[in-house]
């Protein structure tokens, strides 16, 4: 049966009372580049991590593992010398082990004070851009469920710090070479190196750790070090945005180069 | 170095209105408000503006300069091509009186519903004494003209005019920020919790810190970053966070 579509009253810039403008929006600039690249780089992201995460193969390639699959919780993860690899999960876990890890960068990432603002925008159109109407009948924001939600970011937070540590641990094994011995380097651990520094930098850049160090104090002058270490993260803070893309693409990079490696498509090049 | 420009002016009231097409000199340094002047001094005599200071500092000449939300005395006509048609309406989020001139009383409505700096106990006015750096959070706030300039781009309520009785809009968001922030306000003494009412009584849930409010600012205040994340931050410990909420019974923090 055909639906009779009825049209909406008039409403948001078009409210009765309002300059009577017929257009949604007169910005003349390319207000839809910024929300287009959004889109396209997260959803070529969410695509790729997605191939990733369910292939369960080609994630180490001695010594480098993929940021993916660290730690590896199952138990019939590929051995890892020395590596992050604790068998919590039995052989009933039949999946790839990086679907046990992943949803906590994947929580923290989701509920970030600045990718919000991206896929608020690119994704929901809530709004589009600035001055720009957005096509939703009705907005509460982030007053009800699920949206609600968002404000759990903090714990996404201290998870981040715990899997930021053990980056870091897998990029100091970096420095040995497939055999397990140490003192050596090869291209992977440059790799690996910047990708740590990246999520370091981008975790430490995060409005909630921004709030915990020292923004939640009323008086910084009773709190010389905590205010000190506000100030750094504010520092860092401003470049939220920045960070979290090269983040982005340094996780996929680093998981990239194991996966290039591991499946033999390309050889480590070995500095010493 | 001059040349004839192309403009479309919004002309009307709360009734009705439209685009007008004009053609209008503009000369080397100009704004878009000398312009605008030129045009009511030349063509048509009863356009209404509002406009005071034209040095970007009482915040009266906000308007929308090819759709986005500027103060018509600080947007150079050297930021347009000279064949460029710059269109220049009233700010949309708000009523209409004629012409370029918006009824803003919506925002001295939500200006009063915020709870004012509550003294504190025991010192007189005169024997306030704070730390710069304890202030100086408060003090990028205070360097808002109120333009409302962000409260017009705020898809909350630009968008959901139904959303206005529930949602105060960033520049109050942030003026609870201010006083939440304040080294020497007593709210909290006096029982009353900022942070929670930020998002019980003025609609702090309904931000989803999309940064217009930011973008538009023409005194580049860091609204959401400073302000609005902080505060929405703040309320997290009060309502959303039970690690918090433990922390502060078991060790009677003092902030």
């Amino acid at each position: 049966m055909a639906s009779i579509e009825r049209p909406r009253p008039p409403a948001g810039v078009h409210t009765p009372g309002r300059a009577a403008i017929p257009a949604r929006h007169l910005r003349t600039d390319r207000w839809w580049l910024a929300p287009t690249v959004t889109v396209v780089v997260l959803t070529a992201f969410v695509v790729y991590s997605t191939w990733r995460a369910f292939a369960n193969a080609d994630y180490y390639a001695a010594p480098y593992v993929s940021p993916f699959y660290s730690p590896c919780l199952a138990s019939d993860c590929v051995p890892m010398r020395g590596g992050a690899d604790l068998a919590v999960f039995g052989p009933w876990w039949g999946i790839s082990p990086a679907l046990i890890v992943l949803i906590f960068p994947l929580g923290f990432r989701l509920t970030c004070y600045y990718y919000r603002k991206a896929y608020y925008r690119g994704f929901w159109s809530a709004p589009p851009a600035c001055a720009v109407a957005e096509p939703h009948a009705r907005y509460t924001g982030e007053t009800r469920l699920p949206l609600v939600l968002q404000n759990v970011h903090r714990y996404f937070f201290y998870f981040a710090l715990a899997f930021a540590v053990i980056l870091s641990y897998d990029a100091a094994l970096g420095f040995r070479d497939p055999a397990g011995h140490w003192g050596h380097m090869g291209l992977g651990t440059l790799v690996l190196l910047a990708n740590i520094a990246l999520i370091w930098a981008y975790t430490l850049s995060c409005h909630s750790c921004r709030h915990i160090v020292g923004g939640r104090l009323k008086h910084f002058s009773r709190h010389p070090v905590r205010y000190r270490m506000w100030t750094w993260v504010s520092r860092l803070n401003a470049h939220h945005m920045a960070l979290a893309w090269a983040s982005l693409v340094g996780v996929a990079v680093a998981d990239l180069y194991v996966y290039l490696v591991a499946s033999g498509a390309f050889a480590d090049p070995r500095f010493f | 170095m001059s040349y004839t420009g192309h403009f479309r002016v919004w002309r009307g009231d709360a009734e009705g209105g439209e685009l007008k097409d004009f053609e209008v000199e503009v000369n080397e340094g100009e704004v878009v408000l000398d312009v605008i002047h030129r045009l009511q001094a030349t063509q048509a005599h009863d356009l209404a503006v509002r406009w005071n200071c034209k040095a970007g500092k009482c915040g009266s000449c906000s308007a929308e300069v090819n759709g986005r939300p500027r103060l018509m005395c600080m947007t150079r006509m050297s930021v347009f091509a000279e064949d460029e048609t710059v269109t220049v309406t009233p700010m949309r989020a708000f009523p209409v009186l004629r012409d370029l001139v918006t009824d803003v009383s919506f925002n001295y409505a939500k200006a009063r519903e915020i709870p004012s700096f509550v003294p504190p106990p025991g010192l007189a006015p005169g024997e306030y004494r704070m730390a710069q750096q304890d202030v100086g959070r408060s003090q990028e706030f205070r360097k808002c003209i109120e333009c409302f300039l962000c409260q017009d781009t705020c898809h909350v309520v630009r968008d959901h005019e139904e959303n206005k009785p529930d949602f105060a809009g960033p520049r109050f968001l942030m003026r609870i920020a201010e006083l939440d922030m304040h080294p020497l306000d007593a709210a909290a003494e006096t029982g009353l919790d900022r942070a929670r009412t930020a998002q019980d009584v003025h609609g702090l849930g309904y931000c989803n810190i999309t940064k217009c409010c930011t973008e538009v600012c023409p005194e580049q205040i860091h609204i959401t970053d400073n302000a609005l994340i902080p505060m929405k931050e703040r309320t997290a410990d009060r309502k959303y966070d039970p690690l918090v909420w433990l922390g502060d019974r078991i060790f009677r923090r003092d902030k």
